[in-house]
């Protein structure tokens, strides 16, 4: 029976229209809906779901970031983890902590509660950064299955089926391990009104990256963020003859 | 019927002489009205009844500031957080999982929605937690009930057949017992609750139902016969509240007589029969039948809220849920809004985006507005209710009927701004059109509502009046009283009379406002007295005039609803508290208009030439038995 540890962020809504900071370091955040990354939401349901089949003994949630990181914790409560770990972050240093900080802080906090694995999204919906769960593993030095899309516990071992270009790959991965979840892995649940109101009783300690003994000084410095640029309007040409040159013109024929 | 007695004449002044008819009412059985001690009795000595309610105030032509100023605020820290975490997963299910159009499609919810419904803990929202609900208060309610409006009316009236009257006499009238057998079942363990009134031949007249239950010879049990129509969530209900006449013996005269009593009956006693789900215009997901009863065998600890209260627990139930519907029709407009206003920024006709055209902005600006009152009663009056009131019911009265005329009127106008695209089913808001329809019809038709919010209030002033009365009798120990009032008409008569002062409640930004619906308060009262030594006995039979005192009373309580919220928003210098603003003066401005204008209506000679005019009317018309005027051509 193994103990499962998940990670999940709080990010801005996927149906949200992302607006640039005027000052263009960085996007506004206040005022604007957040919710659990999608992709932690499938790491926690994988992680929930083996406990219901019995493979795992508990399933620990952690978030780090500002206070409003534990609305992201109670979701994973109200899923069904057991107990959450606050890694608090205050919000001037959040806006610079990396996936190296983050993977630091999740490699201790496996080895204090003593977990065998470690599920994490397979990236943020608001970086993108898709370094987590690798760097993780690299720190604790366990061996990684990422963009998991199935996942089967065998024995110590873990059979995972990973999406790669033109087809699927299965490995085999020893405990203890870290896992990322693809799209294609489950099917969150929705978080119950009862189990919201049952979760607001389920444990939540914090801890600050200082107590783990992580240095969270910034190692890049965010110089400007910009928005896409704007799509150029097309214009209509009289008869093919003058698309044709305009297309020579323009080297695509 | 009401009694109304010529108790004196009082000679206020010698230049003003006050005919003061008192009015005495034992109140009729209308659908509506809460019988309240006030009426019993109704010895001289008794003095009139005190209420918190404004509205009832309003009829005295004073304001009761109480329950209308501040704002109500009654959630703590921990209630928004617990609310806030409610909110997203709901709103998630009903955009992700729920499908309105193919509901209604299919007239039946969904399997996997309803199954989902209970899953996410929708039918019990208010059974407390320790009997498997989630223990919300009627504020948690409300916005949680905002979501359900502002996606599927239809489903709301499967959750709210449920729980907002199917079950609500347990919650409420409830022994102990009752509670702990039958709130679980309700709720963690998914049977579904109805509300049984209506009869063939009992609508607005609940008085009047003939279903009847009598005791078995052993006394252990109630036998139900009777049948029951248009019960919502009839076919698939297992826990029912239902209302039956049973043999009372009045311990005075010792005269048997039948009076109203509520049962808990399950389907499992036996006997329960429904007939098929009823082909509607509207929530026809939602489940609609007859239901009958044969020799049903009801035990006697199942009788709810006392033998011969049944009539009492009916309206506490329909009045305690009338919030709720403000709640929803506050979340239809929003919705149907956002529908309208996605149009008209991106619709291009003439060469403008048709939000630039003044026809188009009228519309946003009256729909955005109705929204706002709406929203802020629904969430007053609950903020009410949270904090113990029991003098809510004319507001409640008042949330239903303007919800649900306001949300029919801003979906017809959200239709109109998409033109044909709003016609077109897969827009989504015909079928809001075609549910919101019965709004104004189910829960008391909205002209008894108006007829329930005047009389009562009418009851409450002429009461008041009597007691004035009475102060002659003994001039000296009432001087203070009599002296107040000669001064009130003094003023009054000379017009200097600027009503109750509500400018200290307010944000001074809402000075002008304030100092317009304080005037409305004094005309009305005045308005109310004059109607009442008018009328006299015969006001009950009003209609005319009840309806225009009634709109009147409707658009005075919002005014002070905006007055109040928006004076909140300023003062906490919210973000929207300019726009906030811009919608309050826009309502005051209007409503008190219209209240001068209804209430001029009461002494206008053409207006009541007209009331007499529509009467005749309606008579030719009812006679002929259609209309009785010919087509032009003659044939």
């Amino acid at each position: 029976m193994a103990r499962v540890l998940v990670g999940v962020k709080r990010v801005i809504d996927y149906a949200v229209k992302i607006r640039v900071k005027p000052d263009k370091s960085g996007v506004v955040t206040e005022g604007v809906k957040h919710s659990m990354n999608p992709f932690d939401e499938i790491a926690v349901e994988e992680a929930v779901k083996m406990k219901e089949k019995k493979l795992a003994t508990e399933v620990v949630a952690v978030s780090c970031g500002p206070s409003q990181a534990q609305e992201t914790l109670r979701t994973a409560l109200a899923m069904g983890a057991d107990r959450a770990i606050h890694v608090e972050v205050p919000a001037g240093d959040y806006e610079t902590l990396q996936p190296i900080h983050i993977s630091k802080i999740l490699a201790k906090i496996a080895q204090d509660e003593k977990v065998d694995i470690v599920i994490l999204g397979k990236q943020a919906i608001d970086d993108d950064s898709n370094q987590t769960a690798q760097m993780t593993a690299g720190v604790l030095d366990w061996p990684q299955a990422t963009f998991a899309s199935k996942v089967e516990k065998k024995d110590s071992e873990l059979h995972v089926t990973r999406e790669i270009d033109g087809g699927l790959e299965n490995i085999k991965v020893k405990l203890p391990a870290v896992l990322s979840a693809d799209l294609r892995l489950n099917e969150p649940r929705y978080a119950t009104l009862p189990n919201i109101m049952k979760a607001k009783k389920k444990p939540l300690k914090k801890v600050t990256p200082k107590d783990l003994g992580v240095d969270i000084s910034p190692r890049i410095q965010v110089i400007s963020v910009e928005d896409p640029p704007v799509r150029q309007a097309g214009s209509i040409v009289p008869d093919v003859d003058t698309l044709v040159s305009k297309l020579k013109e323009k080297g695509h024929c | 019927m009401y009694a109304i007695r010529l108790v004196n004449k009082i000679n206020l002044k010698p230049t003003e002489a006050v005919r003061l008819r008192l009015v005495d009412v034992a109140p009729r059985c209308i659908s509506t009205t809460i019988p309240c001690g006030a009426n019993k009795g109704d010895k001289l000595n008794k003095p009139a009844p005190k209420s918190q309610s404004f509205v009832m105030n309003m009829f005295r032509g004073q304001v009761q500031a109480s329950q209308v100023f501040p704002y109500p605020k009654v959630l703590n820290e921990e209630q928004v957080d617990t609310l806030q975490m409610l909110v997203d997963p709901t709103t998630k299910f009903f955009e992700e999982v729920n499908n309105p159009l193919k509901n209604d499609q299919l007239e039946k919810v969904e399997e996997a929605s309803l199954a989902g419904l209970w899953e996410l803990g929708a039918f019990g929202l208010q059974v407390p937690q320790d009997l498997g609900g989630l223990g919300l208060n009627n504020t948690q309610y409300a916005r949680l009930v905002e979501i359900v409006g502002a996606n599927d009316l239809g489903v709301g009236i499967t959750l709210g057949a449920h729980q907002s009257i199917g079950f609500k006499g347990i919650l409420l009238f409830g022994t102990p017992e009752q509670k702990a057998k039958y709130l679980p079942r309700v709720s963690a363990e998914k049977q579904f609750a109805a509300f049984c009134l209506t009869e063939p031949s009992s609508g607005s007249d609940a008085g009047s139902i003939k279903s009847r239950a009598v005791l078995s010879p052993d006394g252990k049990h109630y036998i139900l016969n009777g049948s029951k129509i248009w019960i919502s969530n009839g076919g698939l209900a297992e826990i029912m509240t239902v209302f039956a006449q049973t043999p009372v013996k009045d311990e005075k005269t010792g005269e048997v007589k039948d009076k109203v009593t509520a049962f808990i009956v399950e389907r499992s006693f036996g006997g329960v029969t429904n007939g098929p789900p009823e082909k509607k215009m509207g929530i026809k997901c939602s489940n609609t039948t007859e239901v009958y009863y044969e020799d049903v065998k009801i035990p006697i600890e199942n009788v709810l809220g006392g033998v011969g209260n049944g009539f009492k627990v009916a309206m506490n139930i329909l009045n305690n849920g009338r919030f709720g519907m403000a709640a929803a029709m506050s979340g239809t407009m929003r919705s149907v809004t956002r529908k309208a206003v996605d149009f008209a920024t991106n619709r291009l006709q003439f060469g403008n985006k048709i939000d630039s055209y003044g026809a188009i902005q009228e519309k946003i600006a009256r729909m955005s507005t109705l929204q706002y009152v709406t929203e802020s009663i629904a969430y007053m009056i609950s903020g009410n209710m949270d904090s113990g009131s029991q003098d809510y019911h004319l507001e409640a009265a008042i949330s239903k009927v303007f919800a649900s005329e306001c949300a029919w009127y801003v979906t017809d106008e959200a239709i109109q701004i998409m033109g044909g695209m709003g016609f077109m089913r897969d827009t989504g808001l015909e079928r809001v059109m075609r549910d919101l329809r019965i709004f104004r019809i189910f829960e008391g038709t909205n002209d008894i509502l108006r007829l329930f919010v005047a009389l009562t209030g009418i009851q409450f002033a002429g009461a008041h009046l009597k007691e004035l009365q009475r102060a002659f009798k003994n001039p000296t120990a009432n001087l203070g009283l009599l002296l107040g009032e000669i001064r009130k008409r003094a003023i009054a008569s000379v017009g200097l009379d600027s009503g109750p002062d509500m400018t200290q409640y307010v944000h001074p930004e809402l000075k002008g406002c304030a100092e317009s619906a304080s005037k409305c308060v004094a005309d009305f009262g005045r308005a109310i007295e004059s109607a009442l030594i008018k009328y006299n006995r015969k006001i009950v039979e009003e209609q005319f005039v009840l309806n225009r005192i009634a709109n009147s009373s409707i658009d005075l309580y919002t005014m002070v609803v905006v007055l109040s919220r928006c004076t909140q928003s300023l003062n906490n210098k919210s973000s929207t508290a300019n726009h906030e603003k811009l919608m309050t003066e826009l309502w005051c401005n209007e409503a008190s208009a219209r209240i001068e204008k209804n209430l001029k209506a009461l002494t206008s000679s053409v207006e009541l030439g007209n009331f007499t005019k529509m009467s005749a009317i309606s008579k030719n018309v009812c006679q002929n038995g259609a209309l009785v005027q010919q087509n032009p051509l003659g044939f």
